[in-house]
């Protein structure tokens, strides 16, 4: 098997101190490879969300070493892990996060922008991301003109317009009615065919977690299971 | 990457536009209110200045009297001045240009059903040279009427306006105080004085006749000294005083019983005034810059708890928290640099409609300009640093959960 793109080696996050300390993660072990489709399944409390923020570089393992590209991701500082977000990864969430009163173009663009591209391929760039999720007529709509589906998609093109090595989803369709969440979910899985992009995905429904190759399930804070198909 | 940064701060400032003019008011405000009066304060003061330089800045005036204040003035009347004094003056004194004396009383000018009360005032032509007071019409008296006391007399314009409406009063006979006399000319009109009185309510005549025929002695009621301006007037008021103290009999012990008045001085005084109420002024208008400032605060505060959100996101997709830190501090300066240019451009176009209005000169002042504009940039560093740091050191994770 190749080198892991991603590798959590006996993580735990505790939250708080002393009495009221709380442990989230009890020893995390996981794996992912490079061009994988991974959803990430547990009830509420089960560990998963902040895995989901470890692996994002938004929050730091307690103890445990965290491994991305062969890098010891706990050893970085702040400005580090941005730099790493910036580079390799993409966001999307439940609630799409998109900036209001801002068009789709410039919320498109704004990965872009903090990567320093030039003002005319930042242009070029994200019109080829709003047209790889079809929302080329609504580049100019802001998010308060856009149904919830054309949102997300719009948010799918942010996420994947600096064609990152991971786009980590946090329960993509947790928002949409079934019909939009199958658009979602297409996308997702074009992406991680098309342009190899590997994605985890956090995920409550069964429907969504059977587009993925490999399903971990958390619980009490441990990896239970994976299943690989 | 600063590009990037005003690119945002732009966006930012361009997408909240009500939110952006209210935060900018409190700033173009107190720019406003700083320029508005220290640019008409300096008007006031330069209006001040000119009117009391067209008194004569190279002249002083002799009169007797004691400067009142605690110790000073005993009751006495102090003794007028006689010719001799003057003449003494004029014979001793180097740097003196033209001395003169005063003898003044008050009366009605009458002519056929027109009449006026006003100030005469006896003196030679050194009045003229030492007021630098050009005459309009007619000419100054010769030197026989100056010797004799001629009954002949120079008028003010109010005079001229109020007797004489009309008709040319060079040559014209008019009654003052009970004696005929002829008018031989007229002086430039001068308007206003400093004090509100009317400079041009004045008939001029020879000090010999106003002393024989009006007042019935010899008394001088103060004396007009033109200094020649490359002497020092320190130097020639020194010199007067002390020579006049010797004429006077007063002993060492002795305060002085007559004041030597610079127009000079009294300028400077009164625009030494008026600077310090603009100074005030400006003080309380620079309290509202502030409270402009602390406005920006505020707002950029209020923007930071409502953009949590926003932040997390850009947090997430990669924004350094220095970048976060710098687009709100750039935001909260081009907002305070649009408020105090707003603020100056308001000012000067207030000040250039209100100092005609006034009746002030419109002075722009670089100075001051320069100076609110930098403050109110200063204000966005000081004042925007704050919420910056605070956008800055949100943890992404509660950012993005934020409502």
């Amino acid at each position: 098997m190749a080198e892991p793109l991603i590798a959590l080696r006996g993580v735990t996050k505790t939250f708080g101190e002393g009495d009221a300390a709380f442990q989230a993660l009890r020893g995390v072990d996981l794996e992912v490879t490079q061009g994988d489709f991974v959803a990430v399944m547990g009830a509420s409390g089960s560990g998963k969300s902040t895995t989901m923020n470890i692996l994002g570089c938004l929050d730091t393992p307690s103890s445990g070493s965290f491994i991305f590209k062969g890098g010891h991701v706990e050893q970085l500082d702040v400005d580090q892990r941005a730099m790493l977000r910036r580079r390799y990864l993409g966001f999307v969430f439940q609630g799409f996060n998109l900036l209001a009163r801002t068009s789709a173009l410039e919320n498109v663009e704004l990965p872009l922008l903090y990567r320093g591209e030039a003002p005319q391929n930042r242009h070029k760039i994200a019109m080829t991301a709003l047209d790889r999720v079809g929302l080329v007529p609504w580049a100019d709509h802001t998010p308060a003109q856009l149904s919830g589906g054309q949102q997300q998609r719009v948010a799918i093109a942010r996420a994947i317009v600096t064609e990152p090595d991971i786009l980590l989803a946090d329960e993509p369709t947790g928002n949409l009615d079934s019909e939009r969440s199958v658009e979602i979910m297409e996308l997702l899985t074009q992406f991680n065919t098309d342009l190899g992009i590997t994605i985890l995905m956090v995920t409550h429904e069964a429907e969504m977690a059977a587009y993925a190759r490999t399903i971990i399930r958390f619980k009490d804070g441990v990896v239970e299971a994976v299943e690989r198909r | 990457m600063l590009q990037t940064t005003f690119v945002l701060a732009f966006r930012e400032i361009r997408r909240h536009i009500l939110r952006s003019f209210l935060t900018l008011l409190g700033i173009v405000i107190g720019v406003f209110s700083v320029i508005t009066m220290v640019t008409l304060g300096n008007g006031a003061t330069e209006a001040i200045r000119t009117s009391i330089a067209s008194l004569g800045s190279d002249v002083l005036q002799i009169r007797p009297g004691q400067n009142a204040g605690p110790g000073g003035g005993n009751g006495e009347v102090p003794p007028p001045f006689d010719p001799a004094d003057v003449e003494a003056i004029r014979e001793q004194i180097s740097g003196v240009t033209a001395v003169t004396g005063l003898a003044q009383t008050q009366g009605s000018a009458i002519r056929n059903a027109q009449n006026w009360s006003t100030t005469i005032s006896g003196t030679t032509n050194g009045y003229f040279i030492a007021q630098k007071w050009a005459l309009s019409k007619g000419r100054q008296f010769s030197p026989g009427e100056e010797q004799a006391g001629k009954s002949v007399c120079v008028i003010g314009q109010t005079i001229v306006d109020n007797l004489f409406k009309g008709i040319d009063p060079v040559g014209q006979n008019f009654r003052i105080k009970g004696i005929s006399c002829s008018v031989v000319g007229v002086l430039e009109a001068r308007g206003q004085g400093n004090f509100g009185n009317d400079q041009d309510d004045t008939v001029i005549m020879p000090i010999k006749a106003v002393q024989r025929q009006m007042t019935g002695n010899q008394d001088i009621r103060a004396i007009m000294v033109g200094l020649n301006p490359e002497y020092d007037a320190a130097t020639i008021r020194k010199s007067i005083t002390g020579l006049l103290r010797e004429r006077r009999g007063l002993g060492s012990d002795k305060a002085d019983d007559f004041n030597v008045l610079d127009a000079k001085q009294i300028s400077d005084t009164v625009s030494g005034t008026v600077n310090i109420l603009t100074m005030l002024v400006g003080g309380v208008a620079g309290v509202s810059l502030l409270v402009g400032g602390i406005g920006i605060m505020n707002i950029m505060l209020v923007s930071v708890t409502e953009r949590t959100r926003e932040i997390g996101i850009r947090l997430a997709i990669g924004a350094l928290s220095h970048e976060v830190l710098l687009q709100f501090l750039v935001e909260a300066i081009v907002l305070s640099c649009l408020g105090g240019i707003t603020g100056m451009v308001l000012a000067l176009m207030a000040c250039v409609i209100a100092a005609p209005l006034m009746g002030l000169p419109f002075l722009f002042d670089v100075q001051i300009n320069a100076l609110s504009f930098l403050f109110s940039a200063q204000i966005g560093v000081v004042f925007g640093y704050f919420p910056a740091r605070r956008a800055a050191r949100l943890n992404p994770i509660e950012a993005l959960r934020y409502d």
